[in-house]
């Protein structure tokens, strides 16, 4: 019975989306299964938050490794949900001038707005320039010259590269106009256009296909790996 | 009323204007006013969802002196208002007016606009309702693809389940899964599983759960500690269930431990800090990172990769796949992806299923075989019968 819910509710849900995109009678049920998710979900996010604090708290509580880690963590949490919740800060909403609770959190003025502007933006702009420095490593071992294939790689990025750059200009932008071709930078454009578009809708139809099948599995109830049976049954 | 008003404001304003312009520099002001149009048409769009009237009209008079047209729709309910739907130059016959309510007729008002802002005589059309139809037409290519894809897919499951042999590729990243987990439980080291950042209403999601289901299930059986950090609380709660069932058919549920697999955050840099981070602390000996992943992608791999971790990732998200394919030892590439639970059961169900998801795979280049002769042979041959049968072939496939 625990198994025979959960997979009834994804068959119904399932194929109540997939006729409400064809199907305008059925739009409305298809609207309703999309609520109820989200209802599904905001009530899962009390037990990830109720996760998270749990974990950390025994963390603190044992002083495991690293266990300031983890109080600077609840104590973040703890001010951030603080300020969110109570709109510490916030301006009443003109229309609602009376209700203190009215105002945008996010609003100029309140803490959870200054927190996420002054501290949340920076922080993940930072791992995000991270990425800058793992592309030049990846690309530094990706495109070793040890065999014929890394070869045609390396010499195709390079094409890229410069033809992306004025680099490729200044080197094959004197190639005469019946040449024009193989200037780097319409070079590049070609390859992109067409080697690399032809690549990469080879592997979205195969993913369109295998997203077609992988729901098809789900709906017939012949997968049900995702219930957690290590298997289909 | 108020939309009405703002007519006549413009109205008065647009004489105010010429008069204004005639009285100060003694310009020359044409008399001819806009002619209204003589004739105005709403129709419902046949076999959609609803919603959505094509007008069209047409005037008689001297087009020169139109220099716009007002589109405005009203619904046929008490109380209900001139709403503008747009303003369209000169030359405009026809629009199409969405977001339509379903309930009720709508009137439907054209008015030309002649120069310095004159307004004509507005023309309505009869009530007219944006009914929904059963079905939707537009969508008839996609809802017969689906219908050959789900054909083939069945029939070969049916075929498997007669006892039919079905043979599919290895897939290396696959067949690598069982070693990945052997290595870390040799060198004592715990997996570390990524299921993407996006909730379980992506596929993506649900895939990479299945795939779960299975290394941890190995895990379990190799006495191998499985971390799965999760940004999305849904997602805990389904890898939770899923290793928790894992650990059960392995016949070692005291092994399960649910802290292990825990929400960080809802915060894509916010999860890759704490997962790069947990990575360089910890050194887990095999990471697997499948699901949903955008930028985050190659930071987790590359770091994976720095600590010598067996790396194995798949993802559908194609603009990612070249950076899991530079920092990983082996990737699943699309529809490898998808097809990893049913790989990994061996189970004669899902192999069929995966047959049947290379047949419809075969109909798909078979199609496109004939699109890109037809195509050619319609560029060579212009004034042949090939360009008709390539815009009939175009229809067919709804493009």
């Amino acid at each position: 019975m625990k198994r025979m819910i959960p997979m009834w509710i994804a068959i119904v849900a399932g194929f109540a989306m997939l006729f409400s995109a064809f199907f305008p009678v059925t739009e409305s049920l298809g609207e309703i299964f999309g609520d109820m998710f989200n209802v599904v979900a905001a009530i899962a996010f009390i037990l990830g938050a109720g996760s998270l604090a749990k974990i950390n708290l025994a963390k603190v509580s044992r002083r495991d490794p690293g266990w300031g880690y983890a109080a600077v963590t609840l104590a973040c949490f703890a001010l951030t949900l603080a300020a969110g919740l109570g709109k510490i800060g916030a301006a009443p909403n003109p229309k609602f001038a009376a209700l203190a609770w009215s105002g945008d959190e996010r609003a100029e003025g309140a803490l959870f707005g200054w927190i996420y502007e002054s501290a949340l933006v920076p922080i993940t702009s930072t791992m995000f320039a991270l990425l800058a420095f793992y592309v030049a490593s990846a690309a530094f071992r990706a495109f070793r010259a040890k065999n014929i294939d890394a070869i045609l790689l390396l010499s195709t990025a390079f094409i890229v590269l410069l033809g992306r750059t004025f680099a490729g200009v200044v080197l094959t932008g004197w190639f005469p106009d019946w040449a024009s071709g193989l200037r780097l930078e319409n070079f590049s454009v070609y390859i992109m256009q067409v080697f690399n578009t032809a690549g990469n809708r080879a592997i979205i139809i195969g993913i369109a296909l295998g997203v077609a099948a992988t729901s098809l599995r789900i709906l017939l109830g012949v997968d049900r790996s995702w219930m957690g049976t290590g298997g289909s049954k | 009323m108020s939309a009405r008003g703002s007519l006549w404001q413009r109205i008065v304003g647009g004489l105010i204007g010429t008069l204004s312009l005639a009285a100060l520099g003694g310009v020359s002001v044409s008399a001819s006013a806009a002619p209204p149009p003589d004739f105005v048409e709403a129709i419902d769009v046949p076999w959609d969802a609803g919603g959505v009237l094509i007008v069209s009209w047409r005037v008689d008079g001297d087009p020169s002196a139109i220099t716009g047209w007002l589109i405005e729709r009203r619904e046929e309910i008490d109380g209900a208002k001139w709403v503008t739907v747009s303003e369209l130059p000169a030359a405009a016959r026809e629009v199409t007016a969405t977001k339509l309510s379903h309930d009720h007729a709508h009137r439907i008002r054209v008015t030309a606009f002649g120069e310095s802002g004159q307004l004509s005589k507005g023309l309505e059309t009869a009530p007219t309702l944006a009914h929904a139809n059963f079905f939707i037409g537009a969508k008839l290519p996609l809802f017969v693809g689906i219908l050959v894809v789900s054909t083939c897919v069945i029939v070969f499951i049916l075929s498997a389940r007669a006892g039919r042999p079905i043979k599919i590729r290895r897939i290396a990243a696959l067949d690598a899964v069982d070693n990945a987990v052997g290595r870390a439980t040799e060198m004592g080291r715990p997996i570390l599983f990524i299921a993407g950042i996006q909730d379980m209403d992506n596929i993506s999601t649900v895939a990479g759960i299945t795939v779960l289901g299975h290394v941890a299930k190995t895990a379990a059986e190799y006495d191998a500690t499985i971390e799965v950090p999760t940004s999305r609380s849904l997602v805990m709660e389904a890898a939770r269930e899923t290793v928790q069932a894992s650990y059960l058919s392995a016949g070692r549920s005291d092994s399960y431990n649910p802290d292990l697999i825990r929400y960080i955050t809802d915060e894509q840099f916010g999860f890759v800090a704490y997962v790069s981070g947990r990575m360089v602390r910890e050194k887990p000996a095999a990471c697997f990172y499948m699901g949903c992943f955008f930028a985050e992608s190659l930071i987790l791999s590359e770091t994976g990769n720095s600590i010598g971790a067996i790396q194995i990732a798949g993802t559908a998200e194609s603009t990612q796949l070249p950076f899991f394919v530079a920092a990983c030892d082996y990737t699943l590439i699309g529809e490898e992806f998808f097809a990893a639970s049913s790989y990994l059961s061996r189970e004669p169900d899902q192999m069929g299923s995966l047959k049947g998801q290379d047949a419809a795979k075969l109909i798909t280049a078979a199609a496109i075989v004939i699109g890109v002769v037809l195509a050619t042979l319609a560029s060579l041959a212009p004034d042949g019968a090939f360009p008709a049968a390539l815009t009939w072939f175009k229809g067919v496939l709804g493009s």
